[in-house]
């Protein structure tokens, strides 16, 4: 049976058909669920795309997490189904409390669209599970408020407990605490991630094929339960 | 929602007494303030004797705004006819049918697979000096409208910036702006940012030029046009509300030359909300599947004035609209200020009425307001009311396509023949030593510098579909992911060239647009162009148009090319000092597969290297003659599009067949440049060359004759590459070969890439920070 995967569409949502041509590349039908809906329509994993969600008006995911296909996937994701929220879609996560922290404004404080080297230092998650740990991968960072930033309590958490999924392959280009690029909830099952690995699956259209793991591994996960 | 419905009271009263039809009647000789609007005293008279009455105040308005230069053409107009006089045959081997040429929206053009493509490019100048973010970020959302309103889908923008000198103080405030303007419009509305220009120039301050592209993808099925047919059908607003944005744009700002007072000015401008943009798309594309669009028209300079005359005049049919439906922003607008608002995110539709339920639905799917203003009507006429009273009651093709013509004098500027008699020959020339000395001066002018500081700021990754993005000879864009099937865009405009000779440098710039689309192996179909110039009311400006327009249509008829549409932007002077001549030229070309284009950067060590074309001594208007002696003279270099022709068909058919890895455009700045480039820009990282030059080094490396190439040969594909250009006729040289990390260049330098890039990339972040 073939995996289904969600890929949200919010309001200003900008890489869900990006999200939805990665999750059909790694062999799984992509599933539009649209925010205003409620319920997940049976499928396995959700991603919460990029974009600029309700514009990013207010802070950037801090409307979208009120809408109403988010009043679903909170406890679902809490009972462990595999979010991903890549880009804006890690703002929201942030602003759901899935995850800890914030993003803020890139130093520099220009949007920034660059290939990136990012090394997964954390590979227990559904969507890491294909790569190699310290396994460097090229994607694509594209944003102006992708800084991560938490208190120095939860950062040193994060730390001892191994939640940073993906941290910058040298200085980070954004002012990232600790390079960090992507961190895991506590169970891992919730990812959110700055730069995009769904615009890293094609050599083609992008830097190379790097990204492709997050999707081909989550469809071994979702396969395997 | 019904337009017959009962007049909605305004919470507050307009602005004095509202005058109408009726009062206009009553008091022909009330004094009208004509001229502050921007109506010459004969144009006032001729809408006096189309209407055999006085105009009231909002027809005074909307005949202000839609006969003003910038909505009318009347100075261009009868220049640009030559576009579709001297159209060549359709070019089908590329594609290139007209599905809708000049005169609608955007021109829509075959590429072939059941797909068109629609592209246009259009400036936003005057705005973008006085607010450079909003300005330039406006100029972004209304080329999409533009694209939208032909019913494709946006898949890429692009931009041609030029500004003063880079290190003067206003640049420091205008290119940050505008760079930033677009790119929080674009990348917030999702569209991959694929390339465009950037140069600097002293003519362009005060004057900055921002020309934005867009380039939109449709079924054939999908094609729209801006008519209102079918009496009863309804007039449906929708997309952001009406606000007192850009009221008077139009006409104050894109018909005035800047004379001071720049701040006043300042609230003409209007504001941006990509975000309500990227909904309007999306609902509109929907619109569109759902078969509820009879007829639409995007809203832009001129607003409702402009998408109900020419809706009305486009479909033949009358039109009557209730104003006080209007969604505002602002209750305390009248009329006359509705019908001139530039206020940004709007589109008009003519609906049936039994499709007007699912339209709303679909518009509140999206949270996009939509309103009934009006409907369709049989009578000929355009009849607005307002609280009840009939404001305005015009032939809609008065407004939209009666408007003045001009034949406005045109003379050779003066000093022209001097200026040309100024040959660059006596500049004194580099040694051999010296060669290495001038490349590095080039690449660490601005115009030629990395760019990475602008174009890292627009994301060109969203939709999945970018296959070259800047700073490739040209943008590529995916259309059909099973195929292949894609298209390729550039754009180019060289002022230097076009003020020594506006003819030649007309068809220099869509040589090289041309030349820039055929290195990426595809074959160019389409021209859209941006003619940015002087006052129209300066003789000699009016000369340089005049030759300008013809050199470019006379290029085109032999390219075989069609113009599809273009806009033209007037009064680009500070004082008694007009910009260069300034023509920036789109060209769309069609690559069967994708996967088959040729980037610029060198791939593989040991592969040769060859120069295709024909090099001569041209050094008027070039970068060497500019950058390093501030020399502007002499004749820009010397057309040849039987040339340029010719190389392109033989890199359409050289990358089809698979016999070259790489391939870079050459221009500013020459072969030296390029091969610089090439090396920087190399997969997976820098890749060095050693080239030995036949003839004299410094023409070689750094004379611009046009229709030339730098080329990376398949490995094997030497003798077929040498077999096939020979018979499309076009010269090859070799060069030398891929390798190394130095550029070398027998007997003259050796240089390490770290050293050029160092070079090159330090130059924005030292001035823009």
């Amino acid at each position: 049976m073939t995996a289904r995967v969600g890929v949200v569409t919010f309001p200003g949502s900008l890489d869900d058909r990006d999200a939805a041509r990665a999750v059909r590349r790694a062999g799984a039908e992509a599933v539009p669920l649209w925010h205003g809906d409620r319920g997940l329509h049976g499928v396995g994993a959700v991603i919460l795309p990029g974009g600029f969600s309700y514009g990013d008006y207010l802070r950037c995911g801090a409307i979208a997490r009120f809408a109403p296909v988010m009043a679903d996937l909170v406890p679902a994701a809490r009972a462990g189904l595999p979010v991903l929220g890549i880009c804006n879609g890690f703002q929201i996560l942030c602003e759901a409390h899935l995850l800890p922290g914030a993003l803020a404004h890139n130093t520099g404080l220009r949007f920034i669209d660059r290939e990136v080297q990012v090394r997964i230092e954390h590979n227990g998650t559904p969507w890491t599970s294909g790569y190699e740990r310290d396994q460097e991968i090229i994607v694509v960072l594209k944003s102006g408020q992708g800084a991560y930033l938490a208190d120095a309590a939860t950062l040193a958490r994060l730390e001892a407990d191994g939640r940073v999924v993906a941290r910058y392959a040298g200085a980070s280009p954004n002012g990232a605490a600790h390079d960090i690029a992507a961190v895991a909830n506590a169970a891992g099952n919730v990812v959110g991630i700055m730069p995009h690995p769904e615009h890293a699956i094609d050599p083609l259209t992008g830097p190379g094929s790097d990204g492709l793991g997050f999707f081909t591994s989550v469809i071994r996960a979702l396969v395997a339960r | 929602m019904s337009a017959g419905g009962p007049v909605t009271a305004q919470a507050q009263p307009g602005p004095g007494t509202v005058d109408t039809v009726t009062a206009a009647a009553a008091t022909p000789q009330r004094p009208q303030p004509y001229a502050d609007l921007g109506l010459t005293e004969e144009e006032y008279r001729r809408i006096r004797g189309l209407l055999g009455r006085r105009p009231t105040d909002p027809e005074l308005a909307l005949y202000s705004v839609m006969w003003s230069e910038h909505c009318s053409y009347k100075s261009s107009r009868m220049y640009l006819r030559q576009f579709a006089d001297k159209a060549p045959p359709v070019n089908r081997e590329a594609g290139g049918a007209l599905l809708a040429g000049i005169g609608h929206n955007a021109g829509v053009v075959d590429i072939g697979q059941g797909y068109a493509v629609t592209f246009k490019i259009e400036s936003h100048n005057h705005p973008s000096y006085v607010e450079p973010f909003q300005g330039a970020a406006t100029g972004v959302g209304g080329i999409v409208r533009d694209i939208l309103a032909m019913g494709a889908r946006p898949v890429a923008v692009m931009d041609a910036l030029r500004f003063g000198p880079a290190d003067a103080p206003d640049t420091a405030r205008v290119l940050p702006g505008v760079v930033g303007g677009i790119s929080f419009y674009g990348n917030c509305l999702g569209l991959p940012n694929i390339g465009g220009e950037l140069s600097f120039d002293p003519c362009y301050a005060g004057n900055p030029l921002v020309n934005a592209l867009c380039v939109g993808v449709m079924r054939h099925e999908d094609l729209r046009f801006a008519v209102a047919r079918g009496a009863g059908n309804k007039v449906i607003l929708f997309g952001a509300r009406t606000g007192p944005d850009g009221i008077g744009g139009a006409s104050v700002l894109a018909s005035a030359a800047f004379g001071g007072g720049e701040a006043a000015k300042r609230p003409s401008v209007q504001v941006g909300d990509p975000f309500m943009e990227k909904l309007l798309v999306e609902c509109c594309l929907e619109l569109g599947v759902a078969g509820l669009l009879a007829g639409i028209q995007d809203l832009g300079a001129a607003g409702v004035s402009c998408a109900t005359a020419e809706l009305a005049a486009g479909g033949g049919s009358g039109m009557s609209v209730n104003l006080d439906l209007v969604p505002l922003r602002d209750s305390s607008l009248g009329p006359a200020e509705i019908l001139m608002s530039e206020s940004q995110e709007r589109m008009m539709a003519i609906v049936e009425p039994q499709h007007v339920a699912q339209f709303t639905a679909i518009c509140a799917r999206w949270d996009v307001p939509a309103t009934v203003i009006g409907e369709v009507t049989g009578t000929g006429r355009l009849e607005m009311t307002w609280r009840g009273e009939v404001v305005v009651d015009i032939a809609p093709e008065t407004a939209a396509s009666q408007g003045p013509v001009y034949d406005r004098p045109a003379a050779r500027p003066a000093g022209q023949d001097a200026l040309a008699a100024d040959d660059p020959a006596r500049l004194p020339r580099p040694a051999p030593g010296e060669l290495l000395d001038t490349l590095l001066t080039l690449l660490s002018w601005p115009d030629l510098a990395d760019k990475t500081w602008v174009t890292e700021q627009y994301d060109r990754h969203v939709l999945g579909d970018t296959v070259l993005a800047a700073p490739e000879n040209a943008g590529v864009i995916r259309v059909d992911e099973q195929t292949g099937l894609g298209v390729a865009l550039a754009t180019d405009g060289n002022g230097r060239y076009s003020r020594l000779d506006p003819y030649a440098g007309a068809q220099l710039a869509l040589a090289e647009a041309y030349r820039n689309v055929a290195a990426t192996g595809a074959r160019p179909a389409a021209v859209t162009n941006c003619l940015n110039f002087g006052s129209p009311e300066d003789p000699e400006v009016m000369w340089q148009f005049a030759e300008t327009v013809r050199g470019l249509a006379d290029g085109c008829a032999f390219l075989g090319t069609p113009v599809t549409g273009g806009n033209v932007s007037f009064y680009n002077q500070t004082g008694a000092a007009p910009i260069h001549p300034t023509p920036v030229v789109g060209v769309l070309g069609v690559l069967p597969d994708v996967r088959r284009r040729l980037p610029l950067g060198f791939r593989r060590p040991g592969a040769g290297l060859v120069l295709l074309g024909r090099t001569g001594e041209d050094f008027g208007g070039s970068a060497w003659a500019w950058a390093v002696h501030g020399h502007l003279g002499g004749r820009p270099p010397a057309v040849d599009l039987a040339a340029e022709r010719a190389l392109a068909a033989a890199l359409a058919a050289a990358a089809h067949d698979g016999l070259l890895a790489a391939a870079h455009d050459l221009s500013d700045g020459g072969l030296a440049v390029t091969l610089a480039e090439c090396c920087l820009r190399g997969r997976p990282g820098p890749a060095g060359c050693q080239v030995s030059l036949p003839g004299d080094p410094f023409t070689m490396l750094f004379s611009e004759s046009p229709a030339r190439v730098v080329a990376e040969v398949t490995p094997g594909a030497e003798a077929a590459l040498a077999a096939l250009c020979q018979r499309h006729g076009v010269p090859v040289t070799d060069l030398g070969t891929v390798g190394g990390d130095r550029l070398e260049v027998a007997g003259c330098f050796s240089v390490a890439l770290d050293r050029l890039a160092a070079v090159r990339a330090a130059v924005l972040p030292a001035l823009f920070g």
